[in-house]
């Protein structure tokens, strides 16, 4: 009886600890985004200037607030075609076979990659296709990004929904084979809407991935402050900006930064809400 | 019950251990370490520097590379002995700090104009080129202002790449304040500062990272700190001074630039140099500390030990050491004047030099 009051106890106090981490986090952000709230108010949002030299200082977030959007969307619809197959390969078609085994591994093993290694690669590998391919200058841009981050995610993505389809029971699939139903209509009339949730929450998590993801973004992206023109453009994303601008920054800029924080916080926030509310609407 | 007695006994054990440890080195002075934290431009020859005096002396010394931004801030808030910056403290940033900051120069670093351009050996660029190119109204590399000074070199029919460091950084200082001193347009649209908005080109991490977007991008060009230049084999270009020569960064060259006047403060640009034979992009790189070291519950000790490194690191064993880096020796008028400052500093209203 004591232990288990004991237990009972340690663990609210280790779940308030979490909580407290939170609303410190949130608290000291907002507390650091105040001064560039107060001088811009929301113009700061919706203003595509970053000037931060001395004297003409001028913050504007929209360049990497859409830098992020589009590279982190982009990155998800590149991904999803290919982890999508690759779950129902794994899953489904060869599920619980060698070649799905190994196949599965792989993919896991690809989120254990360390981004910079990503960079790397991108900087490397993938940079001088896109140049020979013709279709930007020096290979830096949008594109290049979106598609290491949608390398990045996969593993995310994949994973999860893998099990998701694992667990689809199998009196289900059963009794629609009885029926006649061929596997095609067994994955389109019973697998998929039995784990659409799952599967969208699998998506929702790998786009907060790609959301956040800093190092590999900053090495391929090019470090421009504009809001793109086109996917091949330079640009720049929230995590990428902060990471550069951080270690010189001091007074009004490191509020920029700060509060440019607190609106990625924000953006996360609001992606996870969105997953769970579309979870619930289709559950 | 009895296991939570035990772990509090033992925390108090623990505890009591860490105090008396304390309160040894407390006692102790030859325990002292210092701490330090600031530029990466000068980081080459500071790691040298900093390991050849702790095996000379035995004095622990830990230096932060992280930028001069954030060693301008940790003196601010007293958590390093001294700091270390390319940009020296404004008069307004000076002030806003309550107590008295100094400056000694360390060493003189360059920053060289490098490009990337396969057979293209030798590179001359005009005031009027760099404008130019780091404004984006040059674009092509065989465009017809650069084949004029550049004669005897073929240059190929390819786009020009600007690349510049997408964080803060003292090397953007250095550069972007020759930029404003040669080109009123860059004056009126970009200006100077640590870090910029630039009208044109990509963006790159630190030193290491636009050295290696230049080595890995035909046709473009940057600037960066001498030695991630040399270090990595970059061609880089040859800089038309005041004086209309083309000059080379080398050790004279750039020594040459610091020719000048220097204030008793040490607080001076010297980019864009009169002397005929200077290298234009050229600056001094600077330790900054408070003139009373009795601060923050900080002992004799640390004073003393901080002082004599800083008077070793201006004298002749670590100025070779800077040399061997491709960095140039402070010339003597320097030296002298933060000789003097050295002198001045004192610990709880005394001289801390005898």
């Amino acid at each position: 009886m004591k232990s288990e009051k004991i237990t009972k106890y340690v663990l609210f106090a280790v779940s308030l600890i979490i909580l407290l981490i939170f609303a410190g986090m949130v608290f000291s952000l907002a507390g650091g985004a105040m001064p560039v709230f107060k001088e811009y108010g929301l113009k700061f949002i919706i203003s595509a200037d970053w000037n931060p030299t001395t004297g003409r200082e001028s913050y504007g977030a929209l360049p990497f607030i859409i830098g992020t959007l589009i590279t982190s969307l982009l990155a998800l619809l590149i991904c999803f075609p290919l982890s999508f197959s690759t779950s129902l390969f794994i899953a489904e078609f060869y599920h619980k076979t060698r070649v799905a085994s190994v196949l599965g591994t792989i993919v896991d093993l690809l989120a254990g990659i360390p981004s910079i290694v990503y960079g790397l690669w991108g900087f490397y590998t993938l940079r001088p296709v896109i140049i020979a391919l013709g279709l930007s200058d020096q290979g830096f841009g949008i594109f290049t990004s979106s598609i290491i981050l949608a390398i990045m995610i996969i593993p995310y993505a994949t994973s999860l929904s893998n099990e998701i389809i694992t667990m689809v029971p199998t009196e289900l699939k059963e009794a629609a084979y009885s029926l006649g139903a061929t596997r095609f209509e067994v994955i389109f009339n019973v697998i998929i809407p039995n784990a659409r949730s799952g599967i969208v929450a699998s998506y929702i998590l790998a786009l907060g991935r790609a959301l956040g993801e800093t190092m590999a973004v900053t090495m391929l992206i090019g470090n421009a402050n504009i809001i793109p023109d086109g996917l091949f453009s330079t640009g720049n994303t929230m995590a990428s900006l902060i990471a550069n601008q951080f270690g010189e920054a001091d007074g009004l800029k490191l509020s920029a930064l700060i509060a440019i924080g607190l609106l990625l916080f924000l953006i996360t926030a609001i992606v996870n809400a969105l997953g769970k509310y579309i979870i619930r609407k289709f559950s | 019950m009895k296991k939570i007695i035990i772990l509090l006994i033992s925390v108090a054990v623990f505890a009591s251990c860490g105090q008396q440890k304390s309160e040894s080195s407390g006692d102790d002075s030859k325990k002292v370490t210092l701490t330090a934290a600031g530029a990466t431009f000068p980081m080459p020859f500071y790691n040298l520097a900093f390991k050849k005096y702790t095996e000379e002396s035995g004095l622990l010394l830990t230096y932060g590379g992280i930028g001069s931004g954030g060693g301008i801030r940790s003196l601010k808030d007293k958590v390093v002995d001294f700091g270390a910056t390319d940009a020296y403290l404004s008069d307004a940033e000076l002030a806003e700090i309550p107590l008295k900051v100094v400056h000694i120069p360390t060493c003189i670093g360059a920053v060289v104009i490098a490009y990337n351009l396969p057979g293209v050996a030798e590179l001359k660029l005009s005031d009027k080129l760099l404008e130019g190119i780091f404004m984006g109204e040059i674009t092509k590399w065989n465009d017809e202002k650069i084949t004029k000074e550049n004669p005897t070199v073929k240059l190929p029919d390819i786009n020009i790449t600007v690349v510049y460091r997408s964080d803060g950084s003292g090397t953007t200082h250095i550069f972007s304040d020759y930029m404003t001193k040669i080109s009123k347009i860059w004056a009126e649209k970009v200006g100077i500062g640590k870090s910029l908005n630039w009208p044109v080109g990509i963006g790159a991490k630190g030193n290491p990272g636009v050295a290696g977007t230049i080595s890995q991008s035909v046709g473009s060009i940057g600037y960066i700190g001498s030695e991630y230049a040399f270090a990595q084999n970059i061609s880089y270009a040859l800089v038309q001074n005041m004086s209309g020569n083309y000059v080379k960064p080398t050790n004279e060259s750039i020594s040459a630039s610091a020719k000048g006047e220097i204030p008793s403060d040490t607080r001076v640009m010297i980019t864009n140099s009169s002397e005929p034979d200077a290298y234009p992009i050229s600056g001094f790189t600077w330790i900054i500390f408070y003139r009373e070291q009795a601060y923050d519950g900080r002992t004799m000790a640390q004073a003393t030990e901080t002082i004599k490194f800083l008077e070793w690191l201006i004298g002749p064993d670590a100025q070779a050491i800077a040399e061997s880096v491709h960095y140039a020796p402070l010339p003597a008028k320097a030296v002298e004047l933060s000789k003097e400052t050295l002198k001045s500093i004192t610990f709880e209203g005394k001289p801390v030099l005898k």
